[in-house]
């Protein structure tokens, strides 16, 4: 089947979505009719409809009437439409929240949708908050979803809560700034955070902000340093372990709503699901002298987050230049050199990324191994063995281009009596995959 | 003096991949403080980079250390006399999501 025929179908499948799309929602308009807010001769302040759809959890005496109507009037935020925000939105769109909105500026990618349970392949380059609002208003056409595709900042931030009222916020961000962003406004706007993180096999919940509890300030007035934060994209995720963590962000959210007193509110609750073992742990109190919610608070309006936490708000890798222009080859050079006898290529990612999918002839030595004396041996057995000589070329080689200009500089550092050239891999591995041969997979 | 020490949220890196330590302090004239502990965790236990652990006298700010899972803010952190059988536990703030 020729490329043609692929754009083509691709084309035909996307059109008959749209007229889908359109059918669907003359439906829903058309039965909808007659189905609003409000009493009836049967059932006081809820419709019919409502009293069918929600009346598992209204049969739950801590819900009952009053919590739905309560759930049916609340407005909450969420904060990224990704593994902590499809979970969460999906038990909230179909809770009943009278208005949910999602905020979020990506796009959906491939690798995100082991998690990311609201989008699906046909999702994929869409915008993330674009995807959730199809499927949640197809779980439930009776609430307001409003999608909202920004970058999470200080001002879209602020206008956003100038024109809103939230009873919750939902922190399911991926990044140190945003966290403090999300702390600081809910606490001038006096909005329970509940906040969600997940990496690997573990994760994290709590509610800041909460009827007189710490905000997450009190727990950590100092950014971490920037070196010791992973994101999703280098650590990797197990897709439950966020999917645990949001759905119950949505829990602690709706219990927020219903006045619920058991509120994680002033504890830490611990996900370790490389045992399946959840931890409650006990917090401090709110700190009178909390920059932002202590008695004389020293942070009155919103920051530059990105400056105070000295990293950017998303977790995709900023690409460095460390060294001079002649320390670099680019891939197409790379390429036609790459399998010759005295072509010699260090791949310096972690070993299992170097299992998961490498170019051929090349080696591996981790960036984390280049201090010890044994990964230096091996890398002058390989000069020795590639036959080099005075003038040869070693060429380093990681994911994007940044660890292999780290490694040149830690390698000449590390064996200034080598004299062979130490070159990096310009844009890597994804380089690669871009310019010579789509068929390497990107991650 | 036996107690257990618990690393979780990637602090466990640091110390050898393992997140369960059975750890026993050698005898000294004077309590041990928890204070104490951390430095002797770092000349003992600690394998790669203390600065990724230790700041100053404390740990450094995104990990939150728990006596018998209560915070240790409530407990005079680095000052609270270590007792037998106590289980102090380090915990890496995620941000992922």
């Amino acid at each position: 089947m020729s490329e043609s025929d692929i754009n083509k179908l691709l084309t035909d499948i996307s059109n008959l979505r749209e007229q889908l799309k359109e059918k669907e929602n003359n439906l829903v308009k058309l039965m909808s009719n007659g189905c609003e807010n409000g009493s009836n001769k049967y059932c006081a302040n809820l419709n019919p409809e409502d009293i069918t759809r929600y009346s598992r959890q209204m049969l739950v005496p801590e819900v009952g009437i009053d919590g739905q109507e309560a759930i049916n009037n609340a407005k909450v935020l969420v904060v990224g439409a990704g593994g902590l925000g499809c979970p969460a939105s999906v038990y909230l769109a179909s809770a009943g929240i009278g208005e949910l909105a999602i905020i979020d500026y990506d796009e959906v990618e491939l690798s995100n949708l082991h998690r990311q349970i609201l989008h699906n392949e046909n999702d994929v380059n869409k915008a993330k908050v674009d995807s959730a609002f199809e499927k949640l208003q197809s779980i439930n056409r009776r609430i307001k979803i409003v999608p909202l595709k920004l970058h999470a900042d200080s001002t879209t931030i602020k206008e956003l809560f100038k024109n809103n009222t939230y009873d919750v916020v939902i922190d399911g961000s991926d990044n140190v700034a945003t966290r403090y962003l999300l702390n600081d406004v809910c606490v001038f706007n006096k909005v329970p955070l509940v906040s969600g993180s997940a990496l690997q096999l573990e994760g994290q919940l709590t509610v800041y902000n909460y009827q007189g509890g710490p905000c997450y300030r009190c727990l950590f007035p100092v950014p971490p340093p920037p070196e010791t934060v992973t994101s999703c994209g280098d650590g990797g995720v197990v897709g439950p372990v966020p999917g645990v963590i949001g759905v119950l962000e949505a829990l602690e959210a709706i219990k927020i709503i219903i006045k619920s007193p058991g509120v994680l509110s002033g504890r830490l609750l611990l996900f370790d699901g490389s045992i399946t073992k959840f931890r409650d742990v006990k917090l401090r109190t709110r700190n009178s002298k909390c920059a932002v919610c202590g008695e004389e608070p020293t942070i009155t309006d919103l920051i530059d987050y990105e400056q105070f936490c000295g990293a950017a708000a998303h977790d995709k890798v900023i690409n460095i230049d460390i060294l001079d222009s002649t320390d670099h080859i680019n891939v197409k050079e790379l390429s036609t050199k790459i399998g010759k006898n005295n072509c010699l290529v260090i791949d310096v990612r972690p070993s299992l990324q170097f299992q998961m999918c490498r170019l051929p002839n090349t080696h591996n030595i981790p960036l984390t191994d280049l201090k010890k004396p044994e990964s230096l041996d091996k890398i002058r057995n390989l000069i020795n063995e590639h036959n080099l000589g005075e003038n040869g070329e070693v060429y380093l080689l990681c994911r994007r281009g940044n660890d292999s200009q780290r490694a040149v500089t830690e390698i000449k550092r590390n064996m200034p009596d080598v004299t062979v050239k130490f070159l990096n891999v310009k844009d890597g591995l994804h380089g690669y995959a871009m310019e010579i041969d789509k068929s390497f997979p990107v991650f | 003096m036996k107690i257990k020490v618990d690393f979780s949220g990637g602090a466990e890196l640091l110390f050898g991949n393992q997140k369960h330590h059975e750890v026993d302090l050698p005898v000294k004239d004077k309590p041990w403080l928890l204070g104490d502990l951390l430095f002797w965790l770092k000349d003992n236990l600690l394998q790669d980079r203390p600065e990724l652990f230790l700041q100053d006298n404390s740990v450094r700010p995104g990990i939150l250390v728990l006596v018998n899972e209560i915070d240790w803010e409530l407990m005079d952190t680095i000052n609270y006399e270590i007792q037998l059988n106590d289980s102090i536990l380090f915990i890496s703030t995620l941000h992922g999501g």
